[in-house]
This record gives structure tokens, sequence and C-alpha cells, in this order.
């Protein structure tokens, strides 16, 4: 019916490769992720509480990572800013697009978790004579970290996936590597489809430690 | 002592509390009963300063608790303050519930705040509830657990925000009789409540608020057998 030999060796020849890119893909996730977590904070603290500037320049931020397409945020730091002839590497175009993207979703889950917490909780808090720092880090934060705790470890999934967005601005990871490859041997179906085994892999080893961690630090 | 003066606060342009004068001694149960809306949770927010006041002052033991130099996260320590939601930490077991403001907030070591904490849990009844995290523990003892919790900061006042209102009616009773426990330890304590028998049994004297003022004060005798103002008439014949 269709004339397509399957050869598998090229691609079982490049795996060591494949894996080496692979750990590439995970450390720009999870570098992306560390630096979103943290600005995504800041960015829900200052929706929440803050006021003139600081509030709009977070909405701003949320609106346009979560309402534009991850690819054009990624061509923004790529192709946009070498316009203006500011040129980055293909690393750190990759870091800025999935932090500036994840840190937008992830500063809405954060804000969300905060706005589930019954106001009551930081009264309470205050009543017993705790000042406003151990409120947040004693009693707020930690329920926070409870309700965002699933929605973070998909958004991190989420990063390990869009990171293939790279191979369009010539970054290695996994996806560009693959692609490297591919064209290089023609065996485009094989090459791809082995990598999606190895990104299938890697994101059920993520949900299985995060379940692992979850196990371990909330009791209740 | 507490003592109030003049005491007005506004939500916008609603004006809460107009003008309230109150004196509370050492070792004395008073209990605020009144309607919805009468502004007598807004008062007791003021008392502890989570509510700014716009006139007036309230004075704890001498100290101004909305004066701007006033340290209220140390003036806090002397006012426990029990809820109607009662706000058990979630994420803690009972008895970190109660350790946690005594070690962060008065340094104690935490061994000395676990012990201060089975201490005050065992007064209020949860001696067997330690390690129970507060989604397992009913309303009544959740609420037991924020006396509790109030309790191990070792505070000079309590005051009670209608702490029984959102029980259901069998645990009730199990709340009430800690807080009659309170009382005849000697503890001071202003009670927002509903419950007129508690007010009628274990105050000194009873406050009726009225659209946010004092409408009338007295021992519990004189409050409930022979109220003098037509507005207090009225509620008492409402609730009875």
């Amino acid at each position: 019916m269709f004339e397509y030999n399957f050869h598998w060796r090229p691609v079982f020849k490049s795996l060591p490769d494949l894996l080496e890119a692979s750990i590439t893909t995970l450390q720009v996730a999870s570098l992306a992720m560390l630096l979103g977590i943290v600005i995504g904070f800041i960015l829900a603290v200052s929706r929440l509480r803050g006021n003139g500037s600081v509030y709009w320049i977070a909405t701003a931020w949320v609106e346009l990572a979560r309402n534009t397409p991850a690819l054009f945020q990624l061509f923004f730091f790529g192709f946009g800013l070498g316009a203006l002839g500011i040129h980055f590497s293909p690393y750190a175009i990759v870091l800025a697009g999935l932090t500036f993207n994840t840190a937008g979703y992830l500063g809405e889950n954060f804000r969300g978790g905060f706005e589930a917490i019954p106001p009551t909780q930081l009264r309470a808090a205050r009543s017993l004579g705790m000042n406003s720092w151990q409120a947040y880090t004693r009693i707020l934060i930690p329920q926070v970290i409870r309700i965002v705790y699933y929605p973070m470890t998909n958004q991190f999934v989420w990063v390990v996936l869009m990171s293939s967005l790279g191979m369009l601005v010539g970054y290695r990871e996994l996806t560009g590597e693959t692609q490297f490859f591919a064209s290089k041997t023609y065996r485009i179906f094989e090459y791809f489809a082995v990598t999606a085994v190895i990104y299938y892999v890697m994101v059920k080893i993520i949900l299985g430690l995060s379940k692992f961690c979850a196990s371990r630090f909330f009791r209740y | 002592m507490i003592s109030i003066d003049g005491l007005h606060k506004y939500f916008d342009n609603l004006h809460v509390l107009q003008g309230i004068d109150l004196e509370v001694q050492k070792g004395e149960v008073l209990s605020v009963i009144g309607a919805s809306g009468s502004g007598k949770s807004t008062f007791l927010y003021c008392i502890n300063g989570i509510e700014p006041v716009q006139q007036g002052s309230v004075l704890v033991d001498g100290i101004d608790v909305h004066a701007k130099t006033t340290d209220l996260n140390k003036l806090r320590q002397r006012l426990g303050m029990v809820f109607q939601q009662w706000n058990s930490f979630p994420h803690l077991t009972a008895i970190q519930n109660v350790a946690l403001a005594p070690q962060i907030v008065k340094k104690m070591s935490k061994s000395e705040a676990i012990e201060v904490a089975a201490r005050q849990l065992e007064h209020v009844g949860l001696g067997d509830k330690f390690n129970v995290f507060p989604n397992a523990l009913s309303g009544g003892q959740q609420q037991r657990l924020a006396i509790a919790r109030a309790l191990a900061m070792d505070p000079q006042y309590m005051l009670f925000d209608e702490a029984t209102s959102a029980l259901d009616p069998e645990l009730v009773g199990e709340v009430l009789d800690t807080m009659r426990i309170l009382a005849e330890e000697g503890m001071t304590m202003i009670c927002v409540t509903h419950e007129m028998g508690f007010a009628r049994d274990v105050s000194d004297r009873v406050a009726y608020f009225h659209e946010g003022i004092v409408e009338e004060i007295g021992s519990p005798e004189q409050i409930f057998n022979e109220p003098q103002s037509e507005q207090t008439k009225k509620f008492l014949a409402k609730v009875r």
C-alpha cells in the first residue's frame, strides 16, 4: 500500500546525542520554571496588592503572556529584538521566551491561590501578634503552595514540551537535535517518533516525582 | 483595664460606631448583645487594632491602640481573639496551630512552645488531639482549638466574636463551657454573643448595642429583667 521502509538504525546510533539533548531540554525548562515561579509570585502580589504602574506592568505581562502564542513570544526575543540590534544567543532566547510565558501563567495561578484563602486567615494570624511577613510566610504561602501545586506541575510539563519551540530559533535542545539528525539522514518519521517517546517518558517521570513529593509534603 | 472613649468608626459613608464609651475592668466579663449590623463585631476589631478608627481612643492597660507609635504586634499578645469562623490553620496539626505563635512571636524555644501548647489543648479538652489536622476536627473542636491558640500567647484579655454563631447547635455547649471555665478562672473577657443564656449566667455586665451606640449597659439582672430602654425591650422580646 505504501512503500516506505523504516530505518531505525541511524536513530539508535544517535540515541546518546538525543538523550544528551533531552538533558539540555530539562535544564532550560527547569531554569525557566524556577525564574517563572519567582517572577510569577511577584506578578501575583503586584496584581493583588500593588497599585499604579506596578499593577499595570504586572497586568500587561500577564495579558501578553497568556493571550498571545508562545511561539510569537519566543520570536520577539529572537527576531523582534534582533531587528532592534539586540542579539541573544539561541539559549537566551528560549530561556527568556519560556520564562516570560510561564511567569504570566504562574502569576495567575498564584493569584488564584491567594484569593482562595479566606481573608480571615490573615486576620487570625495577625491577631496572634504575627507581623505581616510571618503571617504570609507561615500561614498564607504554605496554603497557597498546596493549592497551586498540581497546576504548577502541569505548568512545568507544559514548559518542557514548549521548549521544543527552541528548534525554530536554532537552539539544539531535544527537538532541535532531532531535527538536525532527521534532516541529515532523511529518517524524519523515525527520529521524531523516538523523540516523542523520550518526551513522553520525561513527562511521566516528572508527574511521578511530583506525586511522590506531594505525598511527602502534604499531610492534610 | 480596657477603656474606650468616644469611639467613632466609619466604613466609607457608613457610620458604624457612633461614639462608644466603655470601661472593662480586670477580671470582668462583659457580654455585648445586639442585632446584626449594630457594630458589635467592628467594636471588637477596633479594640485589637484590626480595624482603624476615625475618632476617639481605645486604651489597653494605658496603651493607645490606635496611636501611630504603638507596636500593634506586641500589644496583640495581650489581647487574645476568637472569631466566628474559627480559622484554624489547615496546614498545621492541632499542636502546631497552638505552638506556632508562641514560638515565632514570643520567641519561645520549640520545646517550650510545645509544652505551652499541650497544656492549653488539655485545658480546652483536646488533650487527645495533638497530632490531628483541623479538617479531622468538628466545628466545636476547631473553635476550642482557636481558644487554646489564643490562650497560648498568655493574653490578659480575651475577645470573643460570636464564637458560637457558626456552630451546629449540638456543638455550641462545649464551646460555651470552655468560655465559662475561662471566666471562672478570672480571665477578662469581652464576648460578642447571641447566646442570651451565656450572657445572663456568666457575664458581670451586659451591654446592648443599637445602631452603633451602647443603648444600655448594666448587670445581667438589670438588662434581662428590668431593661430601661425601649430598644432593649424590643430586642429582648424578639430573641426570647
